[in-house]
């Protein structure tokens, strides 16, 4: 696709990508320029869009307050580790349901569906009652426990989707040229699922980045609360500081872009492209 | 971990509670009895059907075309895929409480850009004849992310060779992508469709948030049906919604069941 077919495709596609990128921020560009504005300026009628004045300094208020460096804190270790439990637990679980075939194979995966089914706001009163028994209250283990769980079954979901769309013949290659079966799966299987662990991975941090209602109910102590239930404490009945908690909001979706950031070059594909002759 | 408190739903779901949440001994399955007696569940049932079937419906067709696009390679793709995660990044009380201040009436920015194009001001949220298409509009825009995330990864496993064979054979473009494309992305748009499902399903803060100043349950789904009669309504019966909790695990099974019925989900051969 040599000369200007392709160049004008490409400049298309750039095109059509700016414009979704823009519809896609559009609502949190509104988000950090209403948190670059004094709490006064929030109901001026009609609605301004930009700032009369820029008052940056909203966000160091917010970054400089010692609880919110604690709630920061704690969203960064449950999101973490419960990732890295839940990947885990997921790609051996994954990777067997996917290439073998043992009685209840089906009944397994779909109970693990079911898991899933039930809605967390159901559940919290029994998990409360739970960790409460096992002296769990307001410990970064409560949390992880739960999101870990939570978020097991999507990850086994993903995972298997994509194993099992990996031709049987690269595995029967690699073994052909010498590789176990541990072998065959750190050295073949992962680096061709990639895209699908990446993805996995994004989902589980980005569940246990937001969960909101059992770390409201587990974690009653103010210095443990994640972000999601932490920045609330910026509006209630007594303050409101709606700047702040947008501020706030602006700061807590910096840390999933930059880890996103991080992962994104293993979405591209290619790996499976001559793999298979 | 989740056995548990799933034990413990179904067990509340045959008690009887006081007002103050006191366990006022068992009543059998007189919680279901009472729940088909709700004069909303007819209404609420019907809103939660259009909210799933059109957030799923919307959001699968919309990442189809947004998983292409990303799939191509063009200038800017890795901003445009930075740009996607934010949505999903964000918590979604807050794009809720966001979308909440687009919406509003006299100091919603919506209304300004419908004013620009000459329309007349709306109360997207008050009125009966948009709420619904505002909730589901946020909850399409908050579903993509994952969805278009979980159709790319798996754009990225079909091998390029499949592609070149078809082109051998003389199939391009749209009939490329229906023979060759769609059928090798079943599983990763079944596994999108059924995880989407049950999350849409279950959504809590969108239709709660959008929802929060219109009295009584018009626009309620089953999720938040469920809160109101346990925490917020004059009947504050947490039997009652318990009852409704386990309902509404038994719907969405059904549903998922149906659909990987209707998408003859079967066991690849081994």
């Amino acid at each position: 696709m040599a000369g200007g077919a392709g160049l004008i495709r490409r400049l298309a596609l750039s095109a059509a990508g700016g414009l979704l990128a823009a519809a896609l921020l559009a609502p949190y560009a509104v988000m950090l320029l209403t948190a670059l504005k004094p709490e006064a300026e929030l109901r001026v009628s009609p609605p301004r869009l930009l700032p009369i004045e820029w008052r940056p300094q909203n966000f160091w208020t917010v970054l400089r307050d010692p609880e919110f460096q604690s709630w920061l804190t704690v969203s960064l270790v449950v999101a973490l580790v419960s990732t890295v439990l839940v990947l885990v637990a997921a790609v051996p679980a994954a990777y067997h349901t996917a290439r073998h075939r043992f009685p209840g194979r089906a009944a397994f995966l779909f109970l693990v569906l079911v898991t899933q089914m039930f809605a967390p706001t159901a559940l919290v009163v029994g998990l409360y009652r739970e960790f409460f028994e096992l002296g769990l209250i307001n410990t970064y283990t409560a949390l992880i426990a739960v999101n870990a769980a939570f978020n097991l079954a999507f990850a086994i979901w993903i995972l298997r989707a994509f194993f099992a769309s990996i031709p049987r013949e690269i595995e029967e290659a690699a073994a052909v040229d010498g590789c176990g079966t541990a072998g065959t799966l750190f050295r073949i299987i992962l680096p061709v699922a990639a895209p699908g662990i990446v993805t996995a991975a994004i989902f589980a941090f980005i569940a246990a980045w937001n969960e909101y209602i059992v770390a409201l109910t587990l974690m009653t102590d103010t210095s443990m609360r994640p972000l999601t239930v932490g920045i609330t404490s910026y509006v209630t009945a007594y303050v409101q500081h709606w700047d702040l908690l947008f501020a706030a909001s602006t700061i807590a979706i910096v840390p999933v872009v930059i880890l996103f950031a991080l992962i994104e070059p293993y979405l591209v594909g290619g790996l499976t492209a001559g793999s298979v002759k | 971990m989740v056995i548990y408190p799933a034990v413990e739903l179904v067990r509340a779901s045959l008690g009887r509670y006081s007002i103050t949440g006191l366990h006022q001994g068992a009543v059998g399955l007189r919680n279901y009895a009472r729940l088909v007696g709700q004069e909303a569940l007819p209404a609420v049932a019907g809103n939660t059907v259009v909210w799933v079937a059109a957030v799923v419906a919307l959001t699968i067709a919309l990442s189809l075309g947004l998983a292409q696009l990303l799939n191509e390679s063009f200038p800017g793709r890795r901003l445009v895929r930075w740009a996607l995660i934010v949505p999903w990044a964000a918590s979604l009380i807050m794009t809720s409480k966001l979308f909440v201040w687009l919406y509003d009436y006299y100091f919603g920015l919506l209304n300004r850009v419908t004013a620009a194009a000459g329309l007349a001001p709306l109360d997207w949220l008050g009125d009966d004849r948009t709420v619904m298409g505002a909730m589901i509009a946020v909850g399409v825009f908050v579903s993509l992310p994952f969805t278009t995330y979980v159709l790319l990864a798996g754009l990225q496993t079909i091998p390029g060779e499949v592609y070149e064979a078809a082109r051998v054979d003389g199939a391009a473009g749209w009939r490329s992508y229906r023979l060759i494309t769609l059928p090798l992305l079943r599983p990763a748009l079944l596994v999108a469709a059924v995880l989407n499902l049950i999350y849409v399903f279950n959504s809590f803060p969108i239709v709660w948030t959008l929802n929060d100043r219109n009295p009584g349950f018009a626009h309620d789904t089953m999720i938040t049906f469920m809160y109101k009669i346990a925490f917020k309504s004059a009947l504050r019966d947490v039997g009652l919604a318990a009852a409704l909790g386990v309902v509404n695990v038994l719907l969405i099974l059904v549903a998922v069941i149906a659909y990987l019925r209707v998408a003859r989900w079967r066991e690849e051969p081994v």
